[in-house]
């Protein structure tokens, strides 16, 4: 809890909290303090943490949905291209167009595609793989996927202010208060 | 969204002992951490003498040719399909408990679906394998595949035997991507907790540098649910799809329209036989695991066992009704044939396995024998295994005209094949147990702290701590 020295490069100030609880009441206050740029860190999801932080979207979902809509689309045509148009083939006197055989492939391609959708669509939201990322540079975070629950105000926020931040922090009685180096 | 199940949790505890977040995490991750206990050394060798046994069918059968094994006409598919089936049946129950019990909001799936999923990939990859090498020309297999190939054509794509190169491989394809999603924050677990530099690295890797911010838990929510959404039409899919594999024929006790229902509960109802097989004995050698997969968690899954096993059963019956209402003389002869033919030892140890012995699970005291559990658990396994063998065997091999009527009879490259995919079974269920975090430990924190650490806000209900523990190891009462 030194007072603020001159670091080369200050990714953001973050706060340490023992329970989720603390952390929810945290974000609802640095969120009605008009912090803007804060991110939680937290060993397992916590409901009600994203809401109290005011965040609010439905990427993922909307891409599995066009994911899981190309699948379908692009495996019915396959079929119907190559059985229909490319080499059609009688089967038992069934029409070429014999679609409802072509319903199960046509599920299996949809549920493909939205299942990478939903998996890769997840980590290039998050921007992962990150391989470096400034808050491992704090060494309480070791803690973060343990036991510990961590806000970050960053300092790209347009209100941060090295001091204000510190002292808001500190009102909010975590467990501990480091800078974050870039 | 526990709502539902809060007011029973008070009565079935889903842990024993006092926990912690950090107990949690460390009864859990230790395990591949720390050295392994002598009892692994012994399973694994056990599994890797099996997976050479498998390398060597493998190899023989490729020198020679399929005529190693017994199959022949009119019994074209044996051991082959009957393994296949059995195979990707166990797979089922995995995703079952991972997502469809997810769906359903099942809080006890948290402490065995890591564990039922890994079963399910191993499983899918052994029941790959027969019809794989059941083609003839492993080689060419890409030739199911729809790729432009020189020799102009395309797959058969009305055939339900395409379908199911498409719903397996699609089947193993989302089942490891559910299974790993699920392990990347567990994994950045092990990697904060790792000592030294090589596994921070691994693990940093594998982990993709997860470090847990609300927002990127916000996506990885909402994608594990929409995968779980899907795995679930899946996994129904998957079996059914199977299933027609049969029931498009025309061959007596094949065609029959409720195949692809009793299909799908013989494969929950075997696949929680093979979670209760491997539950018991993992239990024993790593003791830590015993305060996430209580004797709670074991009722639970002996009772679905006992409830797909009348689902199954059912299927037995109507399977006779059919034979008598189809007024189809050779409908009706399969089901004498099946009572009295030449395999009614198959037909009748699968009435015993699958029909009678589970009505054991009724008694709550032998649901709380995990000896006994296991053998019924071992037995049932069995049971499926000759429901297959019946399904496949006696519907081909006395047909429609006497003159093509036959016997088969599996051979000892048929059983070599079929216990080697066992023993790499056994082999991988044991390295993913030396490796990996056997159960989901941010998920089972999630479930601890909602049930029952979760206090004020919008998780107002009593129970700060994890209620009193019930009686460890044998005999837990419910």
């Amino acid at each position: 809890m030194a007072h603020v020295e001159t670091a080369p490069q200050l990714y953001g100030i973050m706060a340490e909290f023992e329970t989720p609880e603390q952390l929810i009441e945290a974000a609802e206050r640095t969120r009605a303090a008009g912090y803007k740029k804060f991110d939680c860190y937290t060993p397992f999801p916590i409901h009600g943490l994203v809401e109290a932080m005011g965040v609010e979207e439905a990427k993922v979902p909307w891409t599995v949905f066009i994911c899981g809509l190309f699948g379908a689309i692009a495996f019915f045509s396959l079929q119907v291209y190559t059985s229909v148009i490319d080499y059609p083939l009688n089967v038992g006197g069934r029409d070429f167009l014999s679609w409802p055989y072509f319903i199960p492939i046509t599920f299996e391609g949809m549920v493909l595609c939205a299942a990478f959708g939903a998996f890769i669509g997840m980590l290039a939201y998050n921007g992962l793989p990150a391989p470096y990322h400034p808050v491992f540079n704090v060494p309480q975070f070791a803690r973060a996927s343990t036991d510990r629950f961590f806000l970050c105000i960053e300092a790209k926020d347009p209100n941060f202010d090295r001091n204000r931040v510190y002292e808001f922090l500190q009102s909010l009685n975590p467990l501990s208060i480091s800078e974050v180096e870039a | 969204m526990q709502e539902a199940i809060k007011p029973k949790v008070q009565e079935f505890p889903l842990f024993e002992g006092q926990q912690t977040y950090e107990r949690i995490t460390d009864q859990i991750a230790r395990i591949p951490e720390n050295p392994h206990p002598p009892a692994w050394t012994v399973m694994f060798g056990i599994g890797a003498v099996g997976t050479l046994m498998l390398i060597t069918s493998l190899v023989w059968l490729l020198i020679v040719g399929l005529g190693i094994w017994g199959i022949n006409q009119p019994v074209a598919w044996g051991f082959a399909i009957i393994n296949f089936v059995w195979w990707i049946g166990i797979g089922h129950a995995g995703t079952l408990i991972s997502a469809i019990l997810l769906l359903l909001r099942q809080a006890w799936r948290m402490s065995i679906n890591r564990f039922a999923e890994a079963m399910t990939i191993f499983a899918v990859m052994c029941a790959g394998l027969f019809p794989l090498f059941h083609t003839g020309r492993p080689w060419v297999a890409y030739w199911l595949f729809p790729l432009p190939n020189w020799l102009a054509m395309w797959p058969q794509f009305r055939s339900p035997l395409e379908w199911d190169v498409f719903a397996v491989s699609t089947y193993f394809t989302v089942s490891v991507l559910f299974w790993y999603m699920g392990l990347i924050p567990d994994l950045a677990t092990m990697r904060d907790r790792a000592k030294s530099t090589l596994a921070k690295v691994i693990h940093g890797i594998l982990s993709w540098g997860w470090r847990g911010s609300a927002v990127h838990w916000l996506r990885y929510e909402q994608a594990y649910l929409l995968l779980a959404g899907l795995s679930t039409p899946l996994v129904l899919s998957v079996h059914s799809i199977v299933s027609l594999d049969f029931a498009i024929s025309i061959v007596p006790g094949w065609h029959v329209t409720i195949f692809p229902p009793y299909f799908v509960a013989g494969a929950i109802f075997s696949g929680f036989a093979m979670v209760l097989t491997l539950v018991i004995p993992f239990r024993i050698l790593y003791p830590g695991l015993r305060e996430y997969i209580t004797m709670n968690h074991i009722d639970w899954m002996a009772k679905v066992m006992l409830a797909t096993g009348w689902i199954v059963f059912y299927g037995y019956l109507s399977e006779m009704f059919f034979g008598w209402y189809s007024a189809n003389q050779f409908e009706q002869f399969l089901v004498v044939n099946r009572f009295f033919g030449p395999y009614w030892l198959a037909y009748w140890a699968l009435i015993f396995c699958n029909g009678v012995v589970p009505q054991l699970l009724w008694i709550p005291k032998i649901r709380h024998n995990l000896l006994l559990l296991f053998i019924i658990s071992i037995i049932v396994n069995i049971g499926m295994w000759f429901e297959r063998f019946v399904i496949v065997v006696i519907s081909l091999h006395r047909d429609f005209l006497t003159s093509a009527w036959g016997q088969y009879a599996p051979t000892i490259w048929d059983w070599s094949l079929y216990l080697g995919t066992i023993g790499f079974f056994i082999m991988m269920m044991f390295l993913f147990a030396r490796f990996v975090p056997m159960l989901a430990i941010a998920e089972l924190k999630d479930i601890w702290h909602r049930l029952y650490h979760g206090h004020g806000g919008h998780n107002g209900h009593a129970g700060k701590h994890a209620p009193a523990p019930a009686p460890t190891g044998k005999g837990g009462e419910s």
